[in-house]
């Protein structure tokens, strides 16, 4: 008897703690949506084996839909996290950033000809020049933000207005076409593995970022100077250089993210690629519960944000909503997330939930 | 003091950035001339071919032109466009040409106004916007300058231009979906991938379609627009397909969005082109589309002529010779390419 009260205590406290942690959000977004989805379509849940026209076998439905092409922005949301945290702004450049990495890539992939037959070089060179060209890119945002103390979203903002020009010129304003068929498998599906890549690609990087933020003091460092600037250089740190670093490892995800882009289609266009993907990254971050004034994060959060954010576009595709009104549906999220993060509103719900709990434990009494 | 060095430092990035347009090639000035045009610069992204260095050399004779454009980079059409524009307004053909690039109507209008200062003969417009322009033009018509549409109309009085040259986009589309009833296809359920809503070519577009599913029986699986945007467009055909709603049919309104459908078709194993189960329409032409259409891979292709250079060139020397325009409006020939027919002289020329 004694034994069973205890369980239920402690499904009861296990919810709680649940509830209060920040990755209650985007599972409970992500739930929402899944019963919406329920509810009006199952089928919105089944995944077929079928084969693709080059004879592989690929998963496919609604769901793969979601994990293929959510990846790019779980990558970004990584990066995006992590400069929110230490400066509490965002960097509003990433589709600028990637329109760039993505030329530098079809630039090195294609040499001077823009139609060539083969490769003019391994892919993975072209990658590396890539991540290099993206970390310096990266770099002079963070040089802008934490050594000029320029606000993130105005220091940004140059390379947000240049960036597109900028990855036209890279490539002499044509288009290059990769016809090889080996850098298609990073957009699409490796031959034999049935999941896309993209989702594979998005598991290492987050991967990596877990081990890094196990192992390294990177979180504590960015949260530490994202909560006081101040006090965590009085206890040695050197805030600056946290900042700094933070938009280098955001360049390097918006490599990561443009070599998928650029797969996806062998080609690129400059002033469409990646268009208003910052918007949903940013989105992302606020979806994952972190205060997007800096401090405190929560990376798993973040991450599952960003498939919430593919899960609620490709629902919202499902059911034939205007594409052009998607952003419109995107900002009553924002405003949700936004209201119920205001401190006042807090204090009320939890008010609202003390008042259950007497309600209820009066109730048992009875 | 310090507005004085801050001058000093705005004179002398506007000399090097004219300098550094003159030397270099069509690419890299493009991307500076957008990129002065972000700062928003008073000045509009002015860009010198000729003028400035080579002006005292310049003699009497040649006819001095201002052109204004949208950006190159905004599409390969408008890259297409920009370089005709250069080949045929150069000096050798007699002309001493000033370009402007801007994809902001205001920026525009200050760029008209400078040109219209420098006292250029003709003013060549490829509006960015269609209203705001009378009062500009007015001032060019009291200067004596004549005035040019090409690609895009504007909303001021006729008598304010002397020629309008444009594409009939309704007619693109009315041709197209022409050729597609050619098909006698026994039903047709067609994915529609819409332009930007509201631009001109999609209206046309967009509009020849929409007959046709009236009176037709035409049935649109989805119409969608995934604003030119390759990545949307298939997005949009990867949830018909995901939603394993039959369709035979994907017109879409450029190349760019009929290829981002083509790979999610690909993906699904659906074969298209010349033959198969689903036909892939695009427009704009663009060169590697119509190696597509070559290859057999998809079946028709409608052009957007941005070959407007001849058709201004010969209005001017029309003009130049006291001779009258007859018509105000001029539309381009354009041309519809299917799968079956095309030849390599064919993309070789219309190609952009």
């Amino acid at each position: 008897m004694s034994n069973e009260k205890k369980v239920e205590k402690g499904n009861k406290n296990f919810l709680s703690g649940l509830f209060r942690q920040q990755i209650f959000i985007p599972i409970a977004a992500l739930i929402i949506l899944a019963v919406f989805n329920l509810i009006a379509d199952p089928s919105f849940f089944k995944i077929t084996l079928g084969y693709n026209s080059a004879g592989d076998p690929v998963l496919s439905g609604y769901l793969m839909t979601i994990l293929d092409y959510g990846s790019e922005l779980a990558i970004l949301a990584i990066g995006m996290t992590l400069v929110t945290a230490a400066s509490g702004g965002q960097d509003i450049s990433v589709g600028a950033a990637i329109a760039i990495a993505g030329s530098v890539i079809l630039r090195v992939l294609c040499g001077t000809n823009s139609r060539p037959d083969t490769l003019q070089a391994p892919i993975i060179v072209a990658f590396l020049v890539a991540c290099v060209v993206a970390m310096l890119f990266g770099a002079f945002n963070g040089a802008l933000v934490a050594y000029f103390k320029i606000q993130p979203m105005v220091a940004t903002l140059i390379l947000y207005t240049a960036g597109r020009s900028i990855a036209a010129w890279i490539n002499n304003n044509e288009l290059p076409i990769v016809s090889d068929p080996t850098f298609s498998y990073f957009g699409g599906f490796i031959p034999g593995i049935p999941i896309p890549t993209p989702f594979f690609i998005a598991a290492v990087c987050v991967l990596v970022i877990f081990l890094v933020l196990k192992f390294t003091t990177l979180g504590l460092y960015t949260q530490s100077v994202g909560i006081n600037e101040n006090s965590s250089k009085l206890n040695g740190l050197n805030p600056t250089f946290i900042k700094f670093l933070t938009f280098v490892i955001l360049g390097l995800c918006v490599a990561v993210a443009a070599l998928i882009k650029v797969s996806r289609l062998s080609s690129i266009n400059y002033s469409v690629i990646a268009k208003d993907i910052e918007m949903d990254a940013i989105l992302a971050v606020a979806l994952g519960g972190n205060s997007l004034s800096g401090g405190k994060f929560n990376m798993a959060a973040s991450i599952l944000g960003a498939y919430v954010i593919q899960f609620l576009t490709t629902t919202l595709y499902k059911f034939d909503v205007q594409s052009d009104a998607l952003p419109a549906y995107k900002a009553v999220v924002v405003i949700l997330l936004v209201v119920l993060s205001t401190p006042k509103v807090r204090e009320w719900l939890s008010a609202f939930g003390k008042k259950l709990k007497q309600g209820k434990a009066v109730k048992e009494v009875g | 003091m310090k507005k004085k060095i801050l001058a000093a430092v705005m004179a002398a990035t506007m000399v090097f950035s004219l300098v550094a347009c003159g030397s270099s090639d069509a690419g890299s000035s493009a991307a500076t001339g957008s990129a002065n045009a972000a700062t928003g610069s008073a000045n509009a992204a002015t860009e010198s071919a000729s003028a400035g260095t080579t002006s005292s050399s310049s003699s009497g004779d040649m006819i001095k032109v201002g052109i204004i454009n949208n950006d190159p980079n905004e599409s390969g059409y408008r890259t297409a466009n920009d370089k005709d524009m250069k080949n045929t307004f150069t000096e050798a053909n007699g002309y001493e040409a000033s370009f402007a690039y801007s994809l902001k109507n205001d920026e525009q209008i200050t760029a008209a106004q400078k040109f219209i200062q420098d006292g250029v003969d003709y003013l060549l417009l490829s509006a960015a916007d269609t209203a705001g322009w009378d009062s500009v033009l007015k001032d060019a018509q009291d200067a004596g300058i004549r005035v040019i549409l090409f690609d895009r109309t504007i909303d001021a009085d006729e008598s304010l231009y002397e020629a309008s040259i444009v594409s009939d986009m309704a007619k693109e589309g009315q041709t197209a979906v022409d050729w597609l009833k050619s098909q006698n296809l026994s039903e047709y359920n067609i994915i529609h991938l819409q332009g930007v809503m509201g631009s001109a070519a999609q209206q046309g577009r967009t509009g020849a379609l929409d007959d046709a599913a009236a009176n037709d029986g035409f049935n649109l699986v989805t119409q969608q627009t995934a604003e030119w945007n390759a990545e949307k467009a298939q997005q949009i055909v990867q949830s018909v397909i995901d939603a394993g709603t039959p369709f035979n049919v994907i017109y879409a309104e450029n190349d760019d969005m009929a290829k981002g459908a083509v790979a999610a078709l690909d993906k699904a194993n659906i074969s298209h082109g010349v033959g198969k189960d689903v036909i892939v329409m695009g427009f704009d032409c663009n060169k590697w589309a119509l190696e597509e259409l070559k290859a057999g891979n998809w079946n028709y292709d409608g052009q957007c002529n941005p070959f407007q250079a001849s058709y201004i060139d010969d209005i001017i020397k029309k003009l130049e010779n006291g001779e009258t325009i007859s018509e105000k409006t001029i539309i381009m020939d354009e041309k519809g390419f299917d799968a079956t027919t095309i030849t390599q002289e064919d993309v070789d020329n219309y190609g952009i």
